[in-house]
Formats: C-alpha cells, sequence, structure tokens
C-alpha cells in the first residue's frame, strides 16, 4: 500500500477478473505454442525434415569402377581409369565476362571461339565443354570458381597392349558398356553397379553425417584371361610380317596350352587400335580365328588316319596305291601335287596325298567319319563364351555322297573355325582326349572327352613329325632342338558354286614338343599372294618361329638336342659369390 | 524436494551439455573419415593411373623394338647356344 500513499492515482480499485483474462490470455498464447510446437515436431514433420535436407541435404552418386581385364600373369589388358567430364549451363554463362572464357578454354586446352560456340546455344540446359579429361586438369578448371561449370565423374577405358589384344579384349562404348570381345562376354561380370549415398552437408560444404539409405557402390569384377600376353605380342609380331609379306587379305594365328586346353594366344591380321577407333571397319574387329570359317585342306587328313587306325582298318605301315596322283572316282578326279605311286599310311601324312587319305576313309562308313568329326567339336560352337563363334559346316552323315565323304578327309566340303581345328589337334597331345577350350585361366586341368587311343595318338603323332622332316611336306616347321609334329594344308577358296582359281587358304597346324607337348600352334593365311602359296610355304614358317620362341620362352627343354647346330661353350664361369 | 529437483536440473544441463559435445566430436571425426575416404579414392585412381602408365612403358612391342633397334640386341642362334643337364654336362655345343 505504499504505492497508493505516495500516488493517488493508482488507488484504483481494479476488477478481479482483468487479471484472471489477461492470465487466461498469456496461457492460451503458451498452450497455443506449444502445440504448434507439437504438431510441428510430432505430427507435421515431414515437411520441414524434407526442406531441411533439401537446404543441406546431398545425394551423391558413387561410381563404380569397370573390372580391370589381366593376362595369366596378371598384366593389365584393359584398364578404367577416372576422368572428368565438364559441363555448363549456358543460361549461367551469360554473365560471365570475356576474361573469365579465355581463361576456362586455356584450362580446357580448346580454342575460346569453340567455347563461346558450346554456351551460345541457350535453348539448352546442358552442354559438355569437355569430356573425359584427366582430373588434375579438371581440377585446374573447377578451381576457376566459374558459376555453372561443372564437372562430371567418369571412367575411360584403356587398353594398354593395343592391337595385339584387340580382338580378345575387345572394347567398350562411351556409355562404358562392351561391345566386342571379353568386354562384351564378361559383361556382367566386369560392370559394377553404381551407388548413392545421402549425407548432410554443412556450410562449408564438408559431410557431416550420414543419413539412411546409403548404397555402397559395387566395382565390377577382375577377369584374368587364359591368354600370355608375351606369346601373344609374339604371335602378333610374326603373323603381321608374314600377312605384309605374303600380301595376303587376313591372316589368324591360336596357340593352345596343349594340356589344359588354355587359349594362350588369339591373334589375327588385319587388326585394330582400340585406344582409337576412329576409322575401325567391321573387317579390322572380326576376331576371325573364333567367327570366320574356312575349308581346312589338309590340316584334317590326321583325323582320317587317326580315325581307321582306331578302327583297325589300317596300320601305320599298310600300303596304298596313289598311283600317278590323279584318281577317278565318282566321276571326280582327285589330285595329288605328286606322284606317289605306292606309299605307306604314314606316308600319306608325310607326303599329304589327298588320294591316300580319299582311299582310307571310304574303307569306313559314313556313320564313323560322321560321328567322328561330332567327336572332334566339329559343327559345333566351341563354347569358350567368345560372342559369335562359329559352329562351322559339317553336314550329317546320313546325307554324304561317297564323293564328299572322299574330300572331307583332306578337308573340303567341310568348313571350320581356325580355333575348333586347333582344339581339335588336342586329341593328339593328350594321347586321345579332346579337351574343352578356356578363355580364361583355369586352376586345374580339365577333364578332357576320349576320343582315340594313346596309341593311335602316338601313331599319328610320329607321321605328322615326318611331315616337317625334310622329306615331308612342311620342313620349314622344323625348330631347332625340338621334336615338331604338324601338317600342313592348303585349301582353294570356296566361292559362288565352285573353288577359286588362285586364292587359296593356307594353314599349319602343329604341336611341339612331341615328346610331351606344350603348345598347340595353328596359322591361317588368307589368300597369300605369290608363288610360295601353300601351307608349307607360308604358315610353316610362321609356325617355325611362334613356336621356337615360345619354347625357348618357357624354358621348355628341348626334347631333341642333337639337332642343334653345334656351338661354343662361351659362358664365363661366373665367381661364386658364398652366402654370409 | 527443491534440492533433489535443483540436483536434477543441474545433472540435465550436464546431459545436454554433454550431448552437444559428443554430437561435435562426431561430427568433426566423420569430417576426418570424409577426408580420408577422400585420400584413399584419390590414391585408388593414382594407382590405376600409375598401373596405366606403367603398362604402357611395359609393353613388348616397345620393348621390343628399343632392344632391338636402340641397343642392337637380338637372340642368340642355335651356333650360340648351350644346352646343359642338370649335372652341368653340355648336351650339345663344345667347350671351348
Amino acid at each position: 500500500m505504499r504505492f497508493e500513499k505516495r500516488t493517488p492515482q493508482l488507488r484504483l480499485k481494479l476488477e478481479g477478473w482483468r487479471s484472471r483474462v489477461v492470465l487466461g490470455l498469456i496461457a492460451a498464447g503458451f498452450v497455443t505454442l506449444a502445440a504448434r510446437a507439437f504438431y510441428l515436431q510430432a505430427v507435421h514433420n515431414e515437411f520441414l525434415q524434407a526442406k531441411g535436407e533439401a537446404r543441406y541435404g546431398r545425394v551423391l552418386d558413387l561410381p563404380a569402377s569397370r573390372g580391370p581385364v589381366t593376362d595369366r600373369n596378371g598384366k593389365a589388358l584393359a584398364i578404367s581409369t577416372p576422368v572428368e567430364s565438364i559441363w555448363a549451363t549456358p543460361e549461367d554463362l551469360e554473365d560471365v565476362d570475356a576474361s573469365h572464357l579465355s581463361q576456362l578454354a586455356r584450362a580446357l586446352a580448346i580454342p575460346a571461339a569453340e567455347v563461346r560456340q558450346k554456351i551460345d546455344r541457350k535453348d539448352r540446359q546442358f552442354v559438355y565443354l569437355k569430356r573425359q579429361i584427366s582430373p588434375d586438369q579438371a581440377a585446374k578448371v573447377m578451381a576457376l570458381g566459374i558459376p555453372g561449370v561443372f564437372q562430371q565423374r567418369e571412367f575411360r577405358r584403356y587398353y594398354p597392349a593395343g592391337e595385339v589384344m584387340a580382338h580378345v579384349v575387345g572394347f567398350t562404348g562411351i556409355e562404358d558398356n562392351g561391345q566386342e570381345g571379353i568386354e562384351l562376354a564378361e559383361e556382367r561380370r566386369l560392370a559394377g553397379a553404381a551407388g548413392s549415398r545421402k549425407v548432410i552437408k554443412d556450410r562449408k560444404g564438408r559431410i557431416v553425417e550420414d543419413l539412411e539409405g546409403a548404397r555402397a557402390p559395387r566395382d565390377g569384377e577382375a577377369v584374368t584371361l587364359a591368354i600370355d600376353e608375351r606369346l601373344q605380342f609374339l604371335a602378333h609380331r610374326e603373323l603381321k610380317s608374314v600377312v605384309e609379306s605374303s600380301h595376303a587379305r587376313a591372316g589368324s594365328l591360336v596357340i593352345l596350352d596343349a594340356k589344359s586346353g588354355e587359349i594362350l594366344a588369339l591373334v589375327n591380321m588385319p587388326d585394330y587400335n582400340p585406344n582409337n577407333r576412329a576409322s575401325v571397319t567391321g573387317s579390322q574387329t572380326r576376331n576371325r580365328s573364333v567367327t570366320d570359317l574356312f575349308e581346312p585342306g589338309s590340316t584334317m587328313k590326321p583325323f582320317t588316319v587317326a580315325a581307321a587306325l582306331e578302327a583297325g582298318i589300317v596300320t601305320p605301315d599298310t600300303m596304298i596305291q596313289t598311283g600317278p596322283g590323279a584318281w577317278q572316282f565318282a566321276g571326280w578326279t582327285i589330285t595329288d601335287t605328286h606322284a606317289n605311286g605306292l606309299i605307306s599310311v604314314a606316308q600319306v601324312i608325310e607326303k599329304s596325298s589327298n588320294i591316300g587319305s580319299a582311299k582310307i576313309t571310304l574303307q569306313m562308313s559314313p556313320e564313323r567319319m560322321g560321328t567322328f568329326y561330332r567327336d572332334l567339336g566339329f559343327g559345333a560352337v566351341p563354347d569358350t563364351g567368345f560372342p559369335g563363334e562359329a559352329k562351322g559346316m559339317l553336314k550329317p552323315w546320313a546325307e554324304w555322297r561317297p564323293i564328299e565323304q572322299a574330300t572331307m578327309s583332306y578337308g573340303h566340303g567341310i568348313s571350320v573355325s581356325l580355333l575348333q581345328l586347333a582344339r581339335a589337334y588336342t586329341i593328339f597331345t593328350t594321347g586321345g582326349e579332346l579337351l574343352p577350350l578356356a578363355l580364361e585361366k583355369r586352376d586345374a586341368h580339365p577333364i578332357g572327352k576320349r576320343v582315340i587311343s594313346l596309341r593311335t595318338a602316338q601313331q599319328v603323332t610320329r607321321m605328322m613329325e615326318m611331315a616337317v622332316s625334310p622329306a615331308g611336306t612342311a620342313p620349314l616347321a622344323a625348330v631347332p632342338g625340338y621334336r615338331v609334329a604338324g601338317k600342313t594344308g592348303t585349301a582353294y577358296k570356296a566361292e559362288q558354286g565352285g573353288y577359286a582359281e588362285h586364292k587359296y587358304h593356307s594353314s599349319f597346324v602343329g604341336f611341339a614338343p612331341a615328346s610331351n607337348p606344350r603348345f598347340i600352334v595353328a596359322v591361317m593365311i588368307d589368300e597369300p599372294q605369290g608363288a610360295h602359296h601353300f601351307g608349307g610355304d607360308v604358315g610353316a614358317p610362321v609356325f617355325s618361329s611362334v613356336m621356337g620362341a615360345a619354347l625357348r620362352m618357357t624354358s621348355v627343354p628341348p626334347d631333341a638336342p642333337a639337332t642343334l647346330a653345334p656351338g661354343t661353350l662361351n659362358v664365363q664361369a661366373q665367381p661364386t659369390r658364398s652366402a654370409g | 524436494m527443491a534440492r533433489v529437483a535443483g540436483v536434477l536440473l543441474v545433472l540435465a544441463m550436464l546431459c545436454a551439455m554433454g550431448v552437444v559435445t559428443s554430437q561435435h566430436r562426431a561430427r568433426k571425426v566423420f569430417v576426418d573419415l570424409e577426408a580420408e575416404q577422400s585420400d584413399q579414392r584419390k590414391l585408388d585412381e593414382e594407382f590405376t593411373q600409375l598401373t596405366l602408365e606403367q603398362s604402357t612403358w611395359a609393353t613388348n612391342k616397345r620393348i621390343d623394338s628399343i632392344a632391338a633397334k636402340s641397343l642392337g640386341m637380338r637372340l642368340p642362334d642355335a651356333s650360340n647356344t648351350v644346352i646343359v643337364t642338370p649335372d652341368g654336362e653340355p648336351v650339345s655345343g663344345k667347350r671351348p
């Protein structure tokens, strides 16, 4: 009551309800606020959280890298490295002055006029300024801090081995998906799956928290091929040189591991550079040894003889009359290059006699021969998983005419891919078993399918060694120091309705060391020009140089050291360093 | 009663401060983690680039041409080769 005494104006008697009303209003206000707060926090919170996230939350794409492809020794054949693509929104670049634009152009290493032209297209929201530049260069571009310029992470595929591996590894398209070769065949394993994560970024753009729903990216798997890069290089070099020197249209070469069926090298000419495919044509990208068919010619004869030996119809010493080198049969003339007269079955292989081979096959039923060819994998895809495998042409035996059976015995009227032919030769290198092929490295030796007996395999191998001897058709295939077994083939090219007059497929298939084979090498040259067109003249030297180098490179002990010319021991005694 | 309430209030305040501090620490550590992860990515990238560089320098083609052209190397032929058995006996070729 002191106030009332000093200030009589305050000596009012207020109605009691007035203060209660005020109190009530204030309380109502608080209740409203509390209700609103509760509503926002508990009931209507999604909206606010969404808004908050929109301001600070970001969805980051996490790109996955494509798996590498390596050779059997881990050497990289295809690698993806990250690159950046610089893109811009032309609208935002309108206000940027010329000096900034020229800086941008310099950082991108493109003419300023080109930048100007690209961002002049105002109708577009998105334009690439430059695709796939190195991350360092991109960092310099972004450091300019020009608004409306962004970077985008991409991966670029490089093929260090270039044309040497081109047909095997293939290549990817601009969207990083496989287009050819292994890149296509193993697309599912090589391609990774991109991930994403939702994060909160602070004012400085640092990630401070992970929100829910992160998907980790899955990088593509690595694929380890059976190919040996060194052998592949060697094969490529030798094939290239023979295709060029003989002015051939094309050529292929396959090296198989004689015991495991792994494909150690697979080369074709013409080739191309997978890193620069500006002017690449289909004829360059085709993996001919897998997709193209040819008539194998005399390289089929060892199978004819093997079938006959297996059937017990002949022995290596059974004599066959081949006469003057021409034989009338069923209205056709079968000819030999030389008049061989009376020769043994072994000599049929050594001299490569068509007549001898026809006479041998005609002693067997079409069913036996047809089944035998099937057992060798002819007329069926070799199942390596490579895209576009050819299965070859093999008529069902029930439809064979006798002349067809006769010509097939020396490789006409049947067509195969070089890979199929090389594979069929595994029956001689494994002692009678046909091996499944493998493009990828094998950990264990596969189980083959027995086609002929060990004895037959050894007998035919012996005959094929004679073919490589000085008296045979392919002395040029010999490798000093090693026993080599092989067979030449020269086939007229089949064209519409008949055989072309001066067009040949010259081939050579062989293996070494004959005592315990390590490699099968099959060569095919398409239309070699010039006087030397026979398999023994064109294919055999390539075989010899590739096989010789492969044996040396893998330190295979010589099984015929006597054929090495006597040399001098020019290795000086090394001073031995004692340990410790 | 009031004293208990006071103690609880102080405890609650301390807990609240603790939550704030640990949240802050967690964010700092998270930022560090992010930085390390981005370093890892950069190193991965560098690694693939170096692998690429290495395999480009070491292509057989390049080695072959340098060996043959600049260094004048060639494969020893049969006359320069001696094959020895594991016991050291020459199988082919003669000792000088």
